[in-house]
């Protein structure tokens, strides 16, 4: 062995009852092929669900995709339980309908950077390779 | 190379981890995963107790529907107040290195039940079924305190002998749609099962599957068969001319019964004949000094598999035996030596 | 008086005819090779010449790209089988399709209050969306349902709120339709009982309830039970609607949702359409008349950017609709050949950059549906990928209807391109791929075996992946997104936000209900439910009993599940 084989592993949840995934599998097929090791757990995921599931994986990134209005309650929710479970380290990011208002109030409140419809995947994998990059190591 | 702080962190990391720590277990894992610098340190230090879960590898081709089996026995295990820990393996993408891991999908009932700890692993180019460092990661959950530890492996279609090494039982699941026995016969996929579940029992085409599956262990064991079969054309009574008794069950070279059981992963059909066969196969590996032999084996590969990792290492980190590598290349294209005589050259260097 | 015109040629007369129309088309093909030589020597622009779906389209269509087609028989005339130039034979000459604009959000008091300023606004149909949570039966007070109760559409948790959500609408004069599938048969229940309560018998009321499972597991994904009991209870649906509410449509096999989850045309098309003729057999296996129940299947398609090809599928569906009914499935009932469709333009079309741009693209698809010969249109509001649209989007997109319908012209001619030699051409490719497309999925052992491999999942995710690639590549544009992009950056209209107080509000409705019901009429109804899931009679009985009970949605889901159990969904990359 000479190098530590260290791949980006990002968890990638469709959170609440909304089963819209087209997005999440494009952004999920994206970061496989960007490189990433990508979990995806499926549909219907509640809050406490994605946080054991990312303590579990022991991912770098929770990346979800919300389109169903419900932004606000279920990425703070995920954000809080991580703090919880002492994963505050962890990125929380996603994207979906989620007005640009939403998103600087959800950044104060330790969430990443989130994107609207119409993102090219590209800019989410150099959002996530550049946080990775600069993170502290933990 | 570890330096005093990242020694802090293991010793850190290992009282977590004997706390009862999911997430130090999580950490673990990512290091052993990862061959981290110190990995082999923190291995060192977690494993003092020596394996004492019941590990089942699960494995057979994609669709055949693995995930939901291990899904099934996990709550089946839950409900008997048994901690289960799941290592789900899938492939690494070889064009980009990243992996879909989808595992988890088939298992979200058992999400956020704390005595069920779930862990995807992507294969990192490793062939044979698992990850390179799938068998350290599964001594990290039995380590944790997991009574059993199931582990699925990645399912692309080849023989897929190393769950034979990181498993105590190694249950071989089939789908009519997969294939009959004669191709399940030429995987080698006879060799490795201690138990078949054909799957999707719900289908035509999966009676006969069992069916044949049991005439060809039967034949194997040395066996005739149970029951005459028309369906080919070939009359296997006329292949095992000499049949014994049709009574007698099929039975391996060490004296376990190969149960060929169906089930519906679906809605759960014939998982609690799957779980008693699985005691079945513990109190057998027990009681015929198998387990033992087996772990030993384990033990065995393990302490190779280390000596000769280290040893690459040691031979390709040194910068004298790259040299004499580079100047024996250029004597090899001028013909003056074969890769032969430079390999001698360089073993005799390493070993002096 | 030209030869055709009489019934009987004679054999001189008939190789006369031979005669001229091979030399007709030697001739075209001697000024088609004449243009070949001229196109070939022209510049071309860089762009790629493919639909949305990825179709590669030819520079020129001519007679020739049709030489084998009896369009006698393939087109046949309007309300005529193969009925590809409409279902009925006047078409918009006598009615204006629907215009039926979705919508639904917060409580229902809300909601019926919006209805009435659509009702007001010269809508014709209302149309009720619900919230995340009634589309997967769980109630406004369930755990799994913070955060998202009245967000999306409106919460139904009972038959309390079904008859808020219609106060002073009387649904014998209104046309509903409601887009719930998985616990679609517990929705109709508390319209039903809603009904009652407004002193109608389910024999008046018209409308539809989506009520399309397939399509859930496939690309949705709001199902509740697995496969089996599912279908089972929409064919419960069919048996007693047919019975009782002849004028309601009991499903509407929906393509929309597949082609939103990114199905190509062709795609979206053939399951559907699968989809249709599965849930046909799964009546005629209850011992259903075919006849009797056929002619309330109605359908729902997407109606995407690429506006000939969208035309073509409408008209290919038409037909092969009408070909499988009568052929395979020995409908006699021309009624039961007759597809009839709702549309909606493409909400995956619309683009959060320079969002008034999206008035324009609706109004293209718009159109497109109305040449396709929809019966009822949704428009999308040009701001529905920033927000719930507001009021004023809402009615711009209700506009661009009336302006197509009123000003354009569309509507005076029935089918005015059959016979376009692109049209039909793309008609008959479509029809091809389907045909393709349906025996693929019997190879895989049908529609419920290939949903449960994932296969359809799968399908439509990598057809998604390839169109993400197309336009990150720029070789698919879009404008204000990857091309034209000036004036790309902030949002500059106005969007509506939700109040968080709905949810809370709603929670106390349901407290109020729950006090006020009879505990043991609950209890009765939910026991004798879960008991008759056992058997195989008919289901809807038992629900309506229990809607009329004041059972929640989630109790009357619970009851069932108990025997039916749940979905698990497959992996599907």
């Amino acid at each position: 062995m000479t190098d530590s084989q260290r791949r980006v592993r990002v968890l990638v949840a469709k959170p609440g009852l909304d089963g819209h995934d087209r997005g999440a599998k494009v952004i999920a097929s994206a970061f496989r092929d960007a490189g990433f090791e990508v979990i995806y757990t499926g549909l219907h995921q509640t809050p406490e669900m994605i946080v054991s599931a990312a303590v579990q994986e022991d991912v770098d990134v929770v990346a979800m995709s919300v389109l169903s209005g419900a932004h606000m309650t279920l990425f703070p929710r995920v954000k809080e339980l991580l703090d919880e479970a002492g994963a505050d380290h962890v990125l929380v990011t996603g994207g979906g309908i989620i007005p640009e208002a939403d998103m600087e109030a959800l950044e104060a409140r330790g969430v990443g950077r989130l994107f609207g419809p119409g993102t090219r995947t590209t800019d989410a994998i150099a959002y996530v390779k550049e946080w990775f990059a600069q993170r502290e190591t933990v | 190379m570890p330096d005093s702080s990242a020694q802090s962190t293991t010793a850190d990391l290992a009282k977590r981890f004997r706390a009862g720590q999911v997430a130090a277990l999580a950490r673990a894992i990512s290091i052993a995963e990862d061959q981290r610098p110190g990995f082999e340190e923190l291995l060192h230090e977690l494993l003092t107790a020596g394996p004492t879960a019941s590990r089942v590898g699960m494995t057979g081709p994609p669709g055949a529907g693995k995930s939901s089996l291990v899904a099934h026995v996990a709550h089946a295990y839950r409900a008997q107040e048994e901690r289960v820990g799941i290592v789900a393996v899938d492939p690494t993408s070889p064009f980009s290195g990243g992996a879909l891991l989808g595992d988890r999908i088939r298992m979200n009932d058992l999400a956020t039940d704390a005595g069920i700890f779930i862990r995807s692993m992507a294969t990192r180019g490793s062939l044979g079924g698992l990850a390179a460092t799938t068998k350290e990661v599964l001594d990290l959950v039995d380590a944790f305190g997991f009574e059993r530890v199931l582990v699925e492996t990645v399912g692309v279609g080849q023989t897929e002998l190393e769950i034979t090494a990181a498993a105590d039982t190694v249950v071989v699941v089939l789908v009519p749609e997969s294939g009959d026995a004669v191709q399940a016969m030429k995987a080698g996929l006879m060799e490795i099962a201690d138990i078949f579940v054909v799957n999707k029992a719900d289908r035509p085409g999966a009676p006969r599957l069992a069916k044949e599956i049991r005439q060809a262990l039967h034949l194997r064991a040395g066996h005739g068969v149970q029951e005459p079969s028309g369906h080919h054309g070939v009359d296997l009574t006329q292949v095992a001319r000499d049949a014994r008794p049709t009574s007698t069950p099929a039975v391996d070279s060490e004296g376990w019964d190969i149960p060929v059981l169906e089930t519906n992963a679906l809605d759960g059909t014939g998982v609690e004949a799957l779980v008693e066969a699985l005691g079945r196969h513990r109190a057998w590996l027990d009681s015929s000094g198998e387990l033992d032999a087996r772990r030993r084996d384990r033990a065995r590969g393990r302490v190779r598999d280390v000596v000769e990792r280290e040893m690459r290492r040691a031979a390709w980190s040194s910068m004298k035996l790259q040299a004499a590598l580079d100047e024996g290349v250029d004597r090899i294209a001028t013909g003056a030596a074969t890769p032969y005589s430079v390999a001698r050259e360089l073993l005799a260097q390493l070993l002096r | 008086m030209s030869t055709l015109e009489r019934d009987v040629l004679s054999r001189a007369e008939l190789d006369a005819l031979v005669r001229e129309q091979e030399e007709q088309l030697a001739d075209l093909r001697s000024r088609l090779a004449e243009w070949q030589r001229a196109f070939d020597s022209s510049e071309k622009r860089d762009a790629a010449f493919a639909t949305v779906s990825g179709r590669e389209i030819e520079p020129l269509y001519t007679p020739l790209d049709r030489a084998e087609a009896d369009d006698v028989d393939a087109l046949g005339l309007p309300g005529f089988y193969p009925f590809t130039r409409g279902p009925y034979a006047s078409m918009y000459r006598t009615r204006l399709w629907t215009m039926r604009q979705f919508a639904g959000f917060a409580t229902a008091e809300e909601t019926n209050a919006r209805y009435k300023y659509l009702l007001e606004q010269g809508q014709t149909g209302l149309s009720v969306a619900f919230d995340f949570p009634t589309l997967m039966g769980y109630d406004a007070d369930h755990a799994r349902a913070l955060g998202e109760v009245g967000v999306c559409g409106v919460a139904v948790s009972s038959l309390d709120d079904m008859e808020a959500l219609f106060q002073d609408i009387p649904l014998d004069r209104v046309s509903v339709s409601m887009t719930i599938n998985g616990p679609a048969i517990i929705l109709f229940a508390f319209y039903v009982a809603a009904a009652e309560k407004q002193g109608l018998s389910a024999d008046v009321l018209r409308g539809t309830v989506q009520n399309d499972i397939l399509k859930e597991y496939q690309a949705q994904h709001a199902w509740v039970y697995p496969p089996e009991p599912a279908l089972r209870l929409i064919v419960d649906m069919f048996e007693w609607c047919t019975e009782h509410a002849p004028k309601y449509n009991p499903i509407s096999i929906s393509g929309y949702h597949i082609r939103e989850a990114g199905a190509t045309a062709a795609e979206e098309l053939a399951f559907t359409l699968r989809n249709g003729f599965e849930y046909v057999e799964r009546g005629i296996e209850r011992g259903l008349d075919v006849d009797l129940f056929a002619p309330r299947l109605s359908f729902f398609f997407d109606v995407h950017s690429d506006f000939f090809e969208e035309i073509a599928k409408l008209r290919a569906a038409r037909r092969i609709w009408a070909r499988g009914m009568r052929e395979k499935y020995g409908a006699k009932n021309p009624e039961s050949w007759r597809l009839r469709t709702h549309a909606q333009t493409a909400g995956v079309s619309l683009t959060a950059h320079q969002a008034e741009n999206n008035i324009v693209r609706v109004a293209y698809q718009a159109m497109a549906a109305a040449l396709g010969g929809t019966q009822s249109l949704h428009t999308n509001s040009m701001d529905e990928t920033l927000a719930l649209p507001t009021e004023k989007a809402v009615r711009i997109a209700l506009r661009t209807q009336q302006i197509l319908a009123h000003e354009s012209g569309v509507p005076n001619t029935i089918d005015p391109l059959a016979g376009s030699y692109y049209v039909e051409s793309l008609t008959d490719d479509l029809e091809r791929d389907a045909e393709a497309i349906f025996a693929e999925i019997d190879s895989i052992g049908g529609v419920v075996h290939g949903i449960e491999q994932g296969w359809f999942q799968q399908r439509i995710a990598t057809s998604a992946m390839r169109q993400q690639r197309a336009i990150e590549s720029g070789e698919r544009v879009v404008v204000g997104v990857n091309r034209f992009t000036d004036g790309s950056g902030a949002i500059e209209i106005e969007t509506l936000t939700m109040d968080p107080e709905v949810e809370r509000r709603q929670v106390e409705y349901m407290a109020k209900m729950r006090a006020a019901r009879d505990d043991q009429a609950v209890a009765r109804t939910l026991a004798a439910l879960t008991e008759a899931c056992h058997g195989d009679g008919n289901l809807f009985p038992k629900i309506l009993d229990c809607a009329r009970a004041y059972c929640t949605l989630y109790e009357i889901r619970h009851g069932m599940e108990q025997v039916f159990g749940s979905y698990k969904e497959p992996v599907s990359f």
